[in-house]
């Protein structure tokens, strides 16, 4: 048990966890029914239900951009390509006849999921074929895409009528909300397929060498081409899940800013911008301290001028208690202090410092 | 009429010599010299026809904002003037650009509507050395000079708030004590701050008006449905929310309505802006009251500019042609609002 227990405090998702918890505390001592989960007209609800809700197009997200920035990229256009996805779908259903046709709002999604795939599989041409950095590959469509979407909505709020769309967003299965439902089912296939098979290996050796994986025998060029256009297509399903909650596809806001939210949650959870080994339990736990990091401001009543700082002075304390200089740091201390004699500790220290 | 036609000769003149740089120019001065001697357009096409206006919009981050240029481009086409407009996509640097592209294009009159307020001084002395008068519309600079503008024509957002804030003293005459949720729009941003101020300063004479609780929601539905979701958990018995703006609103209508409440009833709701689907909620009883703060300010824009451009002098702050609306109103307004 205690072997487990230094295992987990070892582990990189410790400190993401232990901020997590120390939020959900703060936010249990501000208003005390914050983890009640009550029962209402058939489903859950509650603060909890709500953060795993509004967390889910950012998870989908995260869970493409791990894979992406695993193989050493990155992925920037994944806001734009959800108000594009949202547009259309929005677009589609509005010149309907018949809106209201579950049949209808399968094609509508499905035209909006296959068109993400391809603008995904446009990015992963740009880096894997014409080689292009990733980081600017990805801009092209970051801010072009944006465009867009604005093009299709005629610069204007689509506000939707469509009761089955709107299941993606506001609906329930067996109590719980369809895109937690959607988030966690993508992610448990995702953590299946790279953890049951090669594949998860085969990013991973691409991420931290990819020429050394190519003689390895690893085809890294379609490999980089499928990651690119997952990613893709799974920021088409957050823009469907965002635009259905909102009932309105908004090119200007939606899925903005959504690329920084989910770097942020890869990061968080452990996986390394350079590239190699990922975690995607790690980004869920990104994801979720970044989204109640949300609801604490809402719920402990910061004042809105100093929003931005607060999330920054959080943000901030991930990272630093990650970092391995810190821990590495952490670590001596505690050495230090269990030592009886401080000069024997300083010795081994110094020699550190000058390697 | 013949102070008309040499005018309009006299722009046609200038038209042609500036030729060059718009193929659409010897068209317009023909048009122009025509209608002059034809006798037929009113007196406006013929001493502004020649008129160029470059336009600097926001954006079009909102249905209100779409309204907003839809009925500017409306107004200076049937006007006849050339309206030179661009879209700076809410970001300040963009909409520098496009007012440096206007001096550089030597238009006749420069109008925006600033992203913030601050930052402007470099580029409005340039404007004013080039000596293009510059027209503000629907939010205001903060600059100690005020001579670099020559009108602001646009809403009175602390006046907003006021009559927001009288609606809520009225509606709860009788209460004993009133728990107000505030969904304020994007924080720094000049109508966030008059319609916050406005709305306190009514509702802050009586003690049992309290703001539980005051987030931002950024001016967008997701914002606005996001912070109602999390403060309807803390504060329950929560009797109205004062949203900046109709769509944030909207948002707070779908948290109410996933809570079990029913908006309007179970808590009340009043906005500011009066854009389409915030009407159309307020007619189906969701919202309670809209304070509009109207776009349709393009009329009002082509005479300040056809003034400005005759050498005429126009007062510094001109405030726009608004009302506010009940639910019945709406219903009887809803036909035929152009927006």
């Amino acid at each position: 048990m205690s072997a487990q227990l230094r295992n987990f405090t070892g582990s990189r998702i410790f400190w993401p966890v232990v901020i997590l918890v120390g939020l959900v505390i703060v936010d249990v001592i501000a208003f005390p029914g914050f983890l009640d989960i009550t029962v209402k007209e058939g489903h859950l609800f509650g603060a909890p239900i709500d953060i795993l809700r509004n967390g889910a197009p950012t998870l989908l997200i995260g869970v493409g951009m791990t894979l992406v920035i695993a193989t050493r990229g990155i992925d920037l256009s994944v806001g734009s390509i959800a108000a594009i996805s949202g547009a259309v779908v929005s677009a589609l259903l509005l010149n309907s006849p018949t809106p209201d046709n579950p049949w209808t709002v399968v094609q509508a999604v499905g035209i909006a999921l296959i068109l993400g795939f391809i603008l995904g599989v446009w990015n992963g041409t740009l880096v894997a074929y014409l080689k292009i950095q990733p980081i600017i590959a990805t801009l092209i469509l970051m801010t072009a895409g944006r465009g867009v979407a604005m093009l299709i909505t005629e610069g204007q709020i689509l506000t939707l009528h469509s009761k089955p769309f709107e299941w993606f967003g506001s609906g329930f299965i067996v109590g719980f909300p369809v895109a937690v439902v959607i988030a966690a089912v993508v992610l448990i296939l995702t953590m299946l397929v790279v953890r049951r098979s090669a594949l998860g290996m085969f990013i991973e050796s691409v991420g931290i060498n990819p020429e050394a994986s190519r003689q390895a025998g690893i085809r890294s060029r379609g490999l980089l081409l499928g990651i690119y256009a997952f990613c893709a297509l799974l920021a088409a399903l957050a823009g469907l899940i965002i635009t259905s909650d909102q009932t309105a596809a908004d090119a200007n806001n939606t899925g903005l800013f959504i690329e920084l939210d989910a770097i942020l949650a890869v990061v968080i959870g452990g996986t390394s911008l350079m590239g190699g080994r990922f975690s995607l339990i790690g980004t869920l736990v990104g994801v979720l301290v970044i989204q109640t990091l949300v609801t604490t401001v809402y719920i402990v009543g910061i004042p809105p001028v100093a929003t931005m700082v607060f999330k920054a002075v959080v943000v901030i304390a991930v990272s630093l208690l990650q970092s391995p200089t810190t821990n590495e740091k952490f670590a001596n201390w505690r050495k230090d202090r269990r030592r009886p004699t401080p000069t024997k500790a300083i010795e081994p220290k110094r020699e550190k410092v000058s390697a | 009429m013949k102070k008309y036609a040499a005018i309009a000769a006299f722009g046609a003149a200038a038209l042609t010599l500036a030729g060059c740089s718009s193929d659409g120019g010897t068209d317009e001065a023909t048009e122009g010299a025509t209608a002059a001697a034809g006798e037929t357009e009113a007196a406006a096409a013929g001493d502004a026809g020649d008129m160029v206006v470059g336009f600097a919009q926001v954006g079009a981050e909102s249905g209100w904002r779409t309204a907003n240029t839809n009925d500017i481009q409306r107004a200076f086409s049937d006007a006849g003037i050339e309206l030179k407009f661009s879209d700076a996509q809410q970001k300040q640097e963009n909409q520098i650009k496009a007012i440096r592209s206007y001096i550089q294009q030597g238009v006749d009159i420069i109008s925006f509507s600033p992203v913030v307020e601050t930052g402007w001084d470099a580029v409005l002395n340039e404007a004013k050395a080039a000596g293009i008068p510059v027209i503000l519309t629907d939010r205001s600079v903060d600059s100690t000079d005020d001579s670099l503008y020559e009108s602001f024509l646009g809403s009175d957002f602390v006046l907003e708030g006021n009559k927001a804030g009288e609606w809520v003293v009225n509606e709860y005459a009788d209460a004993d004590s009133v728990k107000i949720i505030q969904l304020e729009g994007t924080t720094g941003a000049a109508p966030a701050i008059d319609r916050a101020e406005g709305f306190i300063d009514i509702i802050g004479a009586d003690p049992k008006f309290e703001i539980v609780a005051s987030q931002t929601g950024d001016f967008t539905r997701a914002g606005g449905k996001e912070v109602t979701e999390a403060l309807l958990k803390s504060n329950p018995d929560v009797d109205l929310i004062y949203a900046h703006n109709d769509d944030m609103g909207l948002g707070a209508i779908e948290a109410i309505e996933a809570a079990g409440l029913e908006p309007g009833v179970d808590i009340k709701i009043v906005t500011v802006d009066a854009v389409h689907d915030g009407m159309q909620a307020l007619a189906d009883g969701k919202i309670n009251f809209i304070v509009e703060c109207s776009p349709l300010l393009g009329d009002q824009l082509v005479e300040i500019a056809t003034a400005v451009y005759n050498g005429e002098t126009v007062d510094k702050r001109i405030v726009t042609e608004e009302t506010t609306f009940t639910q019945d109103e709406a219903i009887a307004a809803l036909p035929e609002r152009a927006y």
